[in-house]
């Protein structure tokens, strides 16, 4: 198992590399840089006083190098001005808009991230775990009929309208703010129990925004592969030797249908985190999405770009735990490498 | 079941003369097919799949619905009373009107009563409501608001369009007196397109990238895999976030929307590719491939003309099933300001005036297009389903 984990972490270090330079070389895309294009209004408008400041900090950045130098050094594997001094070393870079290291602009709102990310993957799995049983054992039911509707309609429809749909109803009927973290009157408020509690209901319409498509899609997933089981001979011999339905039911045919089903999260965790960025864009989270929207309208290159690897990251985290977890479930997957997928 | 003795009287079997039939034999009348296993050998594959849709009811009636949905691309103009962009200043915010039949217990056709306009000093916004004096019936195959068909040639034809002097806002307007309808059914063209082209360009690139993994394997075929193992554990939202922020804010909208599209079919290959692969990587195998082979047909002879057609309804049912993603990726674009801007219009744009929850509180009609968005898609959904059902029709 060691050797496995080991392995496996081991594997992330290209695609992370890669990752990485893919996007860096995204962020650098647009023409001409934060800096160059104030330099450009600034000598529009005829003012020459802070233009050499601003040539300073062209070369304080490493701005004016060349692609390939710029890239290695902001990733910390090339002296830059200050020598080694890049995300390996722990140095996030600076953001221009807000003026302040891009650590101290993000770093709130990372735990928030990680955390409602966290909160959907467990919510998916809580919630189409019961269901996808209950649909298969129960192939044609009324229950089942209505699970599949609601599935579909979960699929159809994208996790930003549903936020705005819910943010109007919640509005509309309660007078409920379901927008932002906490109600207004904590804000700026020293942590207590009360302020938690408001914390935990405001993440739990973004986590259900969040996990409705991916609910709907893993509980058609093991209602599939459960059926595909439930139809095969052992559970037949199972019956017939009179196991109770229950019982026989958890001891066999859903041990292989938890196989698929646990696989399946890791392929829906980009999904999500994609999810997490624009659903807190609407109802206004404080997580990296909005920070990140607003780092590429002004084309503050260096937040931008470390909010994008960071979401990466964690997609890959989220994927290697999910792997993990596969390795657990079935000996094959960490005995013998790569088995049959 | 015939017996080969008859029962005397006496009850001793009898035995039958030797009998040989003199008309030659003839195969064909032993094994008689019905007129339905006949229809089914001789016919195509594709006609075979056409059956095994057809019998998908849902996947039959999603297409149809997709087929009025996309009637907007091409007529949109004449579909819509007004055209995208004409503003009533009159009517900022106003709300949607309902069509009535019957006034004062009279049919009259259908109608849509005027509106009165007040304003409430207190909210300072603008107060609309019904006028049931003044009738305004619906005209039909009329002449209304003008465009320009196509960006081509004048024209003032529609299908419908409000009374003289009187005014057809179905679903309301928005901040600046535009039709919310008309608006819905021009932002279908660019909506609808999106994925399209889209889908296009990832089926190009899904070809080219899996077809070169799975015909050559080896070191292609490795590094192909890596590429689309990686591509796939990117989240996909922030990334097409970040490339549409790179577009020149200077374009001109067409390009802008051609940008889009290349980005969206750009992320979402690695999925058609992986598909590709491995129906060549099993395809490739087949005797019929190898003969093409040997008689010296070049790779992209075999892949094309032998492997190509026997996945070809496999590519276009993922294909459909990726459309949807695509239409909402730009929707989520052009909600955040990314994507299209105002003069083009997309369900998207239209959204960005729903961006405010305050506005939308007091005028919830502006979430207007989330009806047709979630339609589509469903739409989309179903018929990507059925199509993959009778892909393979000899299963």
């Amino acid at each position: 198992m060691l050797i496995y984990i080991i392995r496996r972490i081991f594997l992330m270090v290209p695609t992370l590399l890669v990752i990485s330079f893919l996007t860096f070389f995204i962020i650098e895309l647009p023409t001409g840089d934060y800096i160059s294009n104030q330099i450009a209004a600034l000598k529009a408008s005829g003012e020459q006083s802070s233009i050499a400041k601003l040539e300073f900090l062209r070369k304080e950045f490493a701005l004016d190098r060349p692609f390939f130098e710029r890239y290695l050094i902001w990733v910390g594997l090339w002296p830059g001005p200050h020598g080694f001094d890049g995300l390996l070393q722990g140095n996030w870079g600076w953001s221009f808009e807000f003026d302040k290291p891009v650590s101290e602009v993000v770093g709130p709102t990372l735990p928030l991230t990680v955390l409602l990310n966290f909160a959907t993957i467990l919510f998916v799995y809580v919630v189409s775990f019961p269901i996808g049983i209950y649909s298969a054992t129960r192939q044609y039911s009324w229950g089942d009929y209505g699970f599949t509707f609601l599935g579909y309609i979960g699929l159809a429809t994208p996790n930003f309208l549903l936020g705005l749909i819910l943010l109007y109803l919640f509005n509309r009927w309660f007078g409920l703010s379901v927008g932002g973290l906490m109600a207004p009157e904590y804000i700026d408020q020293p942590w207590s129990v009360d302020k938690a509690l408001s914390v935990l209901a405001h993440l739990i319409v973004p986590t259900i925004v969040i996990g409705t498509s991916g609910t709907a899609a893993m509980i058609r997933r093991l209602r599939a592969n459960l059926l595909d089981e439930l139809h095969k001979q052992y559970v037949t011999t199972g019956r017939a030797k009179g196991l109770k339905e229950n019982h026989l039911l958890i001891k066999y045919p859903l041990r292989m249908a938890l196989n698929p089903f646990i696989a399946d999260i890791g392929n829906l965790i980009p999904s999500m985190v994609s999810g997490s960025v624009i659903v807190s864009v609407v109802l206004n989270l404080p997580t990296v999405g909005p920070v990140l929207l607003s780092s590429l309208q002004s084309q503050d290159q260096f937040l931008a770009g470390f909010i994008l690897l960071f979401v990466a990251v964690l997609t890959l985290i989220g994927m290697l735990i999910s792997d993990l977890l596969l390795a657990v479930l079935d000996p094959r997957i960490r005995l013998g490498g790569r088995a049959a997928q | 079941m015939t017996d080969q003795t008859v029962e005397s009287p006496d009850n001793r079997p009898q035995k039958v003369e030797h009998y040989v039939d003199p008309a030659p034999f003839n195969p064909a009348t032993t094994e008689k097919l019905t007129e339905e296993q006949e229809l089914f050998y001789q016919a195509s594959q594709w006609q075979i799949m056409w059956w095994k849709f057809k019998r998908h009811k849902v996947a039959v009636w999603s297409g149809v619905v997709l087929i009025l949905f996309y009637l907007c691309v091409p007529f949109a103009e004449v579909i819509a009373p007004y055209t995208a962009n004409t503003r009533d200043s009159q009517h900022l915010y106003a709300p949607p009107q309902p069509v009535h039949f019957f006034h004062e217990g009279a049919f009259v056709g259908p109608f849509v009563y005027g509106m009165k306009s007040e304003i409430d000093m207190t909210n300072l916004k603008w107060v609309f409501s019904e006028d049931t004096i003044k009738v305004q019936r619906i005209r039909f195959f009329c002449s209304g608001d003008p465009y320009k068909f196509w960006g081509l040639f004048d024209a003032d034809f529609h299908l419908f369009c409000p009374a003289e002097d009187g005014t057809l806002f179905l679903l309301g307007t928005d901040r600046l007196g535009r039709d919310m309808f008309s608006g819905l059914v021009y932002g279908a063209r660019l909506s609808l397109t999106v994925g399209l082209i889209g889908v296009i360009i990832s089926i190009v690139l899904g070809l080219f990238f899996g077809g070169i993994a799975g015909y050559f394997g080896g070191i292609a075929d490795n590094v192909i895999q890596r590429v689309i193992e990686i591509m796939r554990s990117l989240p996909e939202l922030p990334l097409w976030m970040a490339l549409s922020a790179a577009l020149p804010v200077t374009w001109s909208p067409v390009w802008i929307y051609f940008g889009l599209t290349i980005i969206l079919g750009l992320l979402d290959w690695p999925g058609l590719a992986r598909a590709v692969r491995s129906k060549l990587l099993s395809l490739r195998e087949e005797e019929y491939a190898k003969a093409a082979v040997l008689m010296g047909a070049k790779p992209g002879r075999v892949i094309g003309r032998h492997l190509l057609p026997g996945f070809t309804s496999h590519v276009i049912a993922s294909a459909t099933l990726s459309i949807p993603s695509m239409i909402l990726g730009e929707t989520a674009l052009s909600f955040l300001n990314l994507g299209l801007r105002r003069p083009s219009v997309s369900w998207g744009v239209l959204l960005n005036e729903a961006q405010n929850i305050s506005v939308v509180t007091i005028y919830p009609w502006l979430m207007a297009p989330v009806i047709p968005i979630v339609i589509v898609v469903l739409a989309f959904n179903f018929l990507g389903d059925g199509l993959r059902d009778a892909a393979d029709p000899y299963k």
